[in-house]
């Protein structure tokens, strides 16, 4: 229980970090900060190749990603306004109303009890075998999508960047 | 108070609206996409949770697919602001609104 | 007792002859539709043949037809019924053609001088450079007459009807480049137009009251038939039926009141003017009322305002007549008249006598069309007679063949007009018309008197031709001076049929007629007063004859101090009472403000206005909405959220 909410909260606290600072290496930091105990929480829930996957792919390869690219464009610190714009303010707002929609929507129609999970419930083992039967077609859908997106990267990149 | 499946909801809940205000909020596009990946990962806790609930795998297949997906279009999407970067030397998303009235 | 087979050849022939029929008009609406090929690809020269020659095998075919309804019993017909144009139940129309007595007649006229008058139009139109399109008009008219003729019911009449008034907007503006022919013929469709209306209205109340009588049926026979019933269901109706088909035949006939464009019509050239306004479309109207006999005689009413107007126009135009120096205007009011005198005829009762002068006056007054065509020719197109005289010289044939029409027209016996127009003369008398009478003979006098004065100042007396003209002076050529012989012939020997009682063999012509025209019973008359009648109506002509050679001939001159005289009569001759300014006034000019008050207000405002309103609407619309698109990634997003955002909402109150 209170590891649970001991988690939620640093996990907040990052998110927010992401959002809100104003540098963006610091941003991509706290991502990754985020992402690591969302990996957690997946633990949590007993979903362990999942779990992994997560620090893997994301942590372990976007981020990194992310923070090549920020270096290469040479990104500065956002300059930004002390007060919220107009449109910011709508923003917000609309964000914290679809947060309150669905919190309640979550906390109305949850049920009461939740029951114990067999054994080898998210393991390697229970992932592949839904996931090289029934989802077949998807899973090389989705190799050809990872191809797909190699090549537009490539092509979309290869202009040299002026200096 | 037991941690039942409703708190994990809500804090997924919760990253998903942080994630939109970082969309709506910031101006630089890089962390624009941050905030993007910030949504996804809070629809992956949801997929995740409810799986452990309902007992199905279904629910952790599709997290599998959605992190690929998010991968692909993160690579993609970084390819594009280079692109954009070597045209017009911002990353600033307020700069880029060719398709204007 | 014939043998059988000669009844079965007969029947034969007769059958062979109905199911013709229909070529009758077919023959020159293909000579039409050649025209538009020949003027659209510039082989002129094919019209020559296509021209005259779908007229005369149309003749022919008139003839085997009319031959044919010889052999059959008197008051019988033939009857080709070529396909329903309308079912709809109870009213069911199909276009066929019928051959009786009446439409015997029609026929032979219309394709006989018809014919002579496209052969005349070979010479007169050779230099023209429009001549493919010109017979290519004259075809598509004739074809149109014959299927107003030949029609078996009032909507196949109309066809026809519509047709010869756009075939007459046509050719006399024919040469439409100047724009006072092309507002001749405008004036023509327009004035037609009027009478048309009320031809409609007249057909859609007689419909509706033969529909009362159990029969919605607008054929002739179903008409004439019911006639006796629907004036005793509804005798006001039968007056008020006539009456508008009454005013409708003034449009087509060129009575009053809408006899204006007539003279406006000499625009077009001369074998148009011969053809339509001699010899068929103008015939049009006294036919339709002579078709429709036994229904007007159940409306005194109607038949004596038929008779009154025939009267008044006839002396009408007639004193018009006796001011006016162009030659084809003299004989353009000269037409007026003389429809007078067959719309008189009618209305009196003698339908056969109001038919037999329509079949005489095609004759010579073609003949006299053709002459002043002859005439304007030789003149290098100069038609004011007070250039001319002299003229015999130069053209002996014109000369001979327009002084036997004018023979004609005067009714000096034994020539065509006189046996018709002493007959409707008679009648009138005969019914108790005294008035009519008078009127008539009066007319009479002035047509003798105004023709023969175009004649001695065109070909008698000193030449008073314009020295440039003189030089061009020359006789027309056989294809021109051909026609115009044959058509003196048949002016000399038309009235033939039609002798009065008693003499020879009587009046053949109008037994010929009597089945299928309606019998007015009138009050005989002793043959010692129809003799004196004659004698005073052939004293009239040669009295007008004398006294035009003794104003222009003897004594020139008489006319000029006449006319200073009486000054005031004769302005207002010359300007044709200012009918024309008349009209302008009363109705033209309030008809063109409220036209340009719905031009310029309703449609260009208000009409124009509403369409060009939406499109704006939709673009100033458009202009707000499009500032959403601003082109800002994040906007888009922010969109897309409240979307999200409501739907959840929205789920979340409706479960």
């Amino acid at each position: 229980m209170i590891a649970f909410f001991f988690i939620a909260i640093l996990m907040i606290a990052s998110a927010l970090t992401v959002v809100l600072h104003r540098n963006p290496i610091y941003s991509a930091l706290a991502l990754v900060n985020t992402l690591f105990l969302v990996a957690v929480v997946f633990v949590m829930l007993d979903a362990e190749l999942i779990a992994m996957l997560q620090v893997i792919v994301y942590a372990g390869a976007i981020v990194i990603l992310f923070l090549f690219v920020i270096m290469l464009l040479n990104v500065d610190t956002e300059v930004r306004s002390a007060r919220l714009s107009k449109f910011g303010t709508l923003g917000l707002a609309l964000a914290l109303l679809l947060a309150l929609e669905l919190g309640v929507v979550a906390v109305v129609y949850a049920p009461d009890q939740i029951a114990e999970a067999p054994a080898g419930f998210g393991s390697t083992e229970a992932v592949a075998e839904h996931l090289f039967t029934t989802n077949m077609l998807a899973f090389e859908l989705t190799s050809l999508l990872l191809l797909v997106a190699v090549v537009g990267a490539v092509v979309m990149a290869r202009r040299k960047v002026e200096s | 108070m037991t941690v039942s499946v409703e708190h994990y909801l809500v804090l997924a809940a919760l990253l998903f609206a942080i994630g939109c205000a970082g969309v709506l909020l910031r101006r630089n596009m890089i962390v624009i996409l941050m905030s993007v990946e910030l949504m996804l990962n809070a629809v992956n806790i949801t997929f995740v949770a409810l799986a452990r609930q309902t007992l199905s795998m279904a629910g952790q297949t599709i997290v599998f697919f959605v992190m690929t997906v998010a991968a692909a279009e993160v690579a993609v999407g970084l390819a594009i602001f280079l692109a954009i970067y070597a045209q017009r030397r911002t990353v600033n998303a307020d700069e880029i609104s060719l398709l204007r009235w | 007792m014939s043998p059988p087979t000669d009844h079965a050849t007969t029947a034969a022939a007769v059958t062979l002859a109905t199911s013709l029929l229909r070529w009758i008009p077919l023959l020159p609406l293909i000579g039409s539709a050649c025209g538009i090929f020949a003027a659209t690809t510039g082989r002129s020269k094919l019209v020559h043949v296509t021209g005259p020659g779908s007229v005369l095998l149309a003749f022919f075919v008139s003839l085997f037809a009319v031959a044919q309804l010889w052999t059959l019993p008197a008051g019988g017909a033939l009857v080709d019924n070529v396909f329903t144009w309308i079912s709809v139940a109870p009213l069911h129309i199909d276009l066929s053609f019928r051959v009786d007595a009446l439409t015997s007649v029609m026929i032979l006229i219309i394709t006989g001088i018809g014919f002579l008058i496209h052969l005349y139009s070979l010479g007169y139109m050779h230099h023209d450079a429009d001549e493919a399109r010109f017979f290519c008009y004259l075809n598509l008219f004739v074809a149109s007459m014959l299927i107003l003729v030949l029609a078996d019911s009032l909507p196949v009449v109309f066809i026809g009807w519509e047709g010869v008034g756009a075939c007459s907007y046509l050719l006399i503006g024919f040469w439409y480049q100047d724009t006072a022919n092309a507002d001749a013929g405008r004036k023509a469709m327009i004035a037609n137009r009027v009478g048309d209306a009320a031809f409609l209205i007249g057909m859609f109340i007689l419909l509706w009251s033969m529909h009362d009588l159990g029969a919605a049926s607008l054929r002739f026979e179903d008409i004439n038939r019911l006639a006796p019933q629907l004036a005793q269901h509804a005798p006001m109706v039968v007056t008020v039926v006539c009456l508008l088909l009454l005013f409708g035949a003034t449009g087509k006939s060129a009575q009053i009141p809408l006899y204006v464009w007539l003279p406006d019509a000499m625009a077009g050239p001369t074998p148009v003017s011969a053809l339509i306004h001699a010899a068929t479309m103008v015939t049009a109207g006294v036919y339709m009322i002579a078709r429709l006999s036994p229904l007007y005689v159940f409306s005194p009413e109607a038949l004596l305002v038929v008779a009154t107007i025939g009267a008044v126009t006839a002396l009408f135009a007639a004193t018009m007549a006796l001011v006016q120096n162009d030659l084809k205007k003299i004989l353009a009011y000269s037409t007026i008249s003389q429809i007078g005198y067959m719309v008189l005829g009618v209305g009196v009762g003698a339908f056969a006598g109001g038919v037999f002068h329509l079949m005489t006056h095609a004759c010579f007054k073609a003949l006299l069309f053709l002459g002043a065509g002859s005439v304007m020719h030789a003149m290098s197109g100069e038609l004011d007679i007070h250039k001319m005289g002299g003229l015999k010289k130069q053209l002996p044939k014109t000369r001979l063949t327009f002084l036997v029409g004018c023979l004609a027209i005067a009714g000096v016996p034994p020539l065509a007009a006189f046996f018709s127009k002493d007959l409707i003369l008679e009648s009138a008398f005969a019914g108790g018309h005294v008035i009519l009478w008078a009127i008539g003979l009066l007319a009479a006098g002035m047509t003798a008197f105004y023709m023969f004065r175009a004649y001695f100042l065109a070909f008698e007396g000193e030449s008073r031709v314009d020295h440039e003209t003189a030089h061009h002076l020359h006789e027309s050529p056989s294809t021109m001076t051909i026609p115009l012989m044959v058509l003196a012939v048949l002016s000399i020997v038309a009235g033939w049929v039609g002798l009065p009682h008693g003499v020879l063999w009587g009046n053949q012509f109008g037994h010929y007629l009597e089945p299928v025209l309606a019998h007015v019973p009138h009050h005989e008359v002793a043959g010692s007063t129809v003799l004196m009648l004659t004698l005073v109506t052939t004293a009239t002509a040669l009295t007008g004859i004398f006294v035009a050679y003794s104003f222009y001939l003897k004594s020139p001159g008489t006319a000029d101090r006449l006319a200073e005289r009486f000054h005031g009569i004769y302005v207002l001759l010359w300007n044709k009472y200012w009918i024309d300014e008349l009209y302008d006034r009363l109705f033209i000019t309030p008809y063109v403000i409220f036209s340009k008050f719905f031009w310029k207000v309703v449609d260009a405002m208000l009409i124009d206005g509403v369409v060009n309103g939406v499109g704006i609407s939709v673009g100033k619309t458009a202009d707000v909405w499009r500032r959403a698109q601003t082109g800002n990634v994040q906007h888009y997003a922010a969109a897309m959220l409240l979307g999200a955002v409501f739907t959840c909402g929205l789920y979340w109150w409706l479960s």
